[in-house]
């Protein structure tokens, strides 16, 4: 009898996009609010960016079920964490458990892409960028999710991250100000809009800095 | 010699798959939307075998506890396994006999983490669920999907409806609609519907949730009109062809 093959899979794409910046003491976090399947829209005001602790936000697109799994998975990690520290769990801490969490299920991956974004233990601007299984770096800035290769050469161009090769190292967090990042953030979205079909409607955007968190929204076209 | 009862529970990874992975009998589409004094869902009563349609009084729509209705699409026999879950699940919250009940949010929740591990098994039970409710004034409407992809909206569709419904639904649904209009939009929906989904039948049931209880309707057929001039003699422009 010949290998039956499933007649479903059990991954789906629900779009969108992420973005991160981290500046000298403030990290921006951003996605836009659509969720598709295949050439539908779901939904236009679905929040792909979740609170995972005080100084850590996270961003992730892709299947939105593995998404949801991994944000209560890591939601209850930080809950015992904090019962058993008691202490917020710092980025760089969530971010090596983001990175195991993802390889935990290397052979049946999260379709999930992640960029982490927050404070440091200095206070200053740190984001993570991930693959589905956990490879992860940290980096001055970062884009995910379906509009990615329109928004990362952008932001390359815009600011020009010194190789994280050369020695002694540089310091990857951009000098522009939080109100040029958040901004820079809007145009990259504008623009990814246009010509990506699964991003859209609203864009969501999360500031993080010494003063706490901030959120706030920006309309996209919804075509 | 291996004894049978050893082997009765061993897959080996090149045999074919023992468990059933595609739907027999089927629901099409389930509407629903919010409005003023709580939600309203629309599904037909049609069971499809294949291209047959082989059960016309399927009840698509029930009442799960005091606070929301759950609409099915898919596969029948899943959606009457899923049914037996919440049983036991309610069954269980009334036994607390705490004056506290499960609402709509919380039933979501549940039928999401059931679609997603059953996903995660490899053996999904193959239905599109709309689940909706009031539970202290508070309005929800939410759908999770057959791999547990799950969201919430003022307005659902599963199957067919997200693309014939929930267009017309973004034209026209509003905030504070009142029941007749909420009723004369899903009807709209449901005839669009009933024109353009061959798996349709036009035998329906309207459920209303508010803050006071359920409702749902006796079933119901929707009126058409098939008295269009192009429908007269269809091969007016292209004799020979049908």
């Amino acid at each position: 009898m010949t290998k039956q093959h499933p007649a479903w899979s059990p991954y789906d794409n629900n779009g969108g996009t992420c973005v991160a910046i981290a500046g000298a003491d403030y990290c921006v976090i951003a996605a836009d609010t659509r969720m598709s399947t295949g050439y539908s829209i779901l939904t236009r005001d679905y929040s792909k960016i979740c609170k995972l602790a005080d100084k850590c936000v996270m961003a992730s697109s892709g299947f939105q079920a593995d998404v949801k799994a991994l944000q209560k998975l890591l939601a209850a990690r930080h809950l015992i964490y904090q019962h058993q520290h008691n202490k917020q769990m710092s980025c760089p801490g969530m971010a090596q458990l983001l990175s195991n969490t993802l390889y935990y299920k290397r052979f049946f991956p999260y379709y999930s892409f992640n960029v982490l974004g927050g404070l440091d233990n200095e206070g200053k601007g740190c984001v993570y960028t991930y693959d589905a299984v956990g490879s992860y770096e940290r980096v001055g800035y970062s884009s995910q999710g379906s509009g990615s290769t329109l928004i990362m050469p952008f932001l390359d161009n815009q600011l020009k991250s010194p190789s994280p090769l050369l020695l002694p190292a540089q310091d990857a967090v951009t000098p522009l100000s939080e109100a040029e990042a958040v901004d820079l953030v809007k145009t990259c979205f504008a623009s990814a809009t246009e010509r990506d079909i699964y991003t859209g409607d609203k864009l969501e955007i999360v500031v993080l800095n010494k003063g706490g968190i901030h959120r706030e929204y920006m309309e996209l076209r919804k075509d | 010699m291996e004894s049978i009862q050893a082997k009765q529970g061993l897959v080996g990874p090149n045999d074919p798959i023992q468990r059933t992975q595609l739907p027999y009998v089927t629901g099409t589409s389930v509407v629903a939307l919010k409005y003023k004094d709580g939600i309203l869902m629309a599904a037909d009563m049609g069971g499809s075998y294949g291209s047959t349609i082989r059960y016309k009084s399927v009840e698509r729509i029930k009442p799960i506890g005091k606070h929301s209705l759950l609409g099915a699409s898919g596969e029948i026999s899943d959606f009457q396994e899923l049914l037996r879950n919440l049983d036991e699940l309610i069954l269980y919250d009334n036994m607390w006999d705490d004056g506290n009940s499960l609402g709509p949010k919380e039933l979501h929740s549940y039928l999401t983490r059931v679609m997603y591990n059953r996903r995660n098994k490899f053996d999904p039970l193959w239905n599109s669920l709309v689940l909706g409710g009031v539970k202290n004034g508070q309005k929800y409407l939410g759908m999770v999907s057959m791999i547990g992809v799950n969201f919430e909206d003022s307005h659902v569709a599963t199957g067919f409806g997200n693309h014939l419904a929930r267009p017309i639904l973004r034209d026209e649904w509003h905030e504070n609609l009142s029941y007749e209009d909420g009723v004369k939009l899903l009807e709209k929906c449901m005839r669009v519907l009933l024109y353009r989904d061959r798996s349709a039948v036009n035998k329906l049931q309207i459920a209303k949730i508010t803050e006071e209880g359920t409702t749902i309707s006796q079933p119901y057929a929707l009126k058409t009109f098939w008295g269009f001039t192009a429908f007269q003699n269809p091969t007016a422009g292209a004799e020979g062809s049908w």
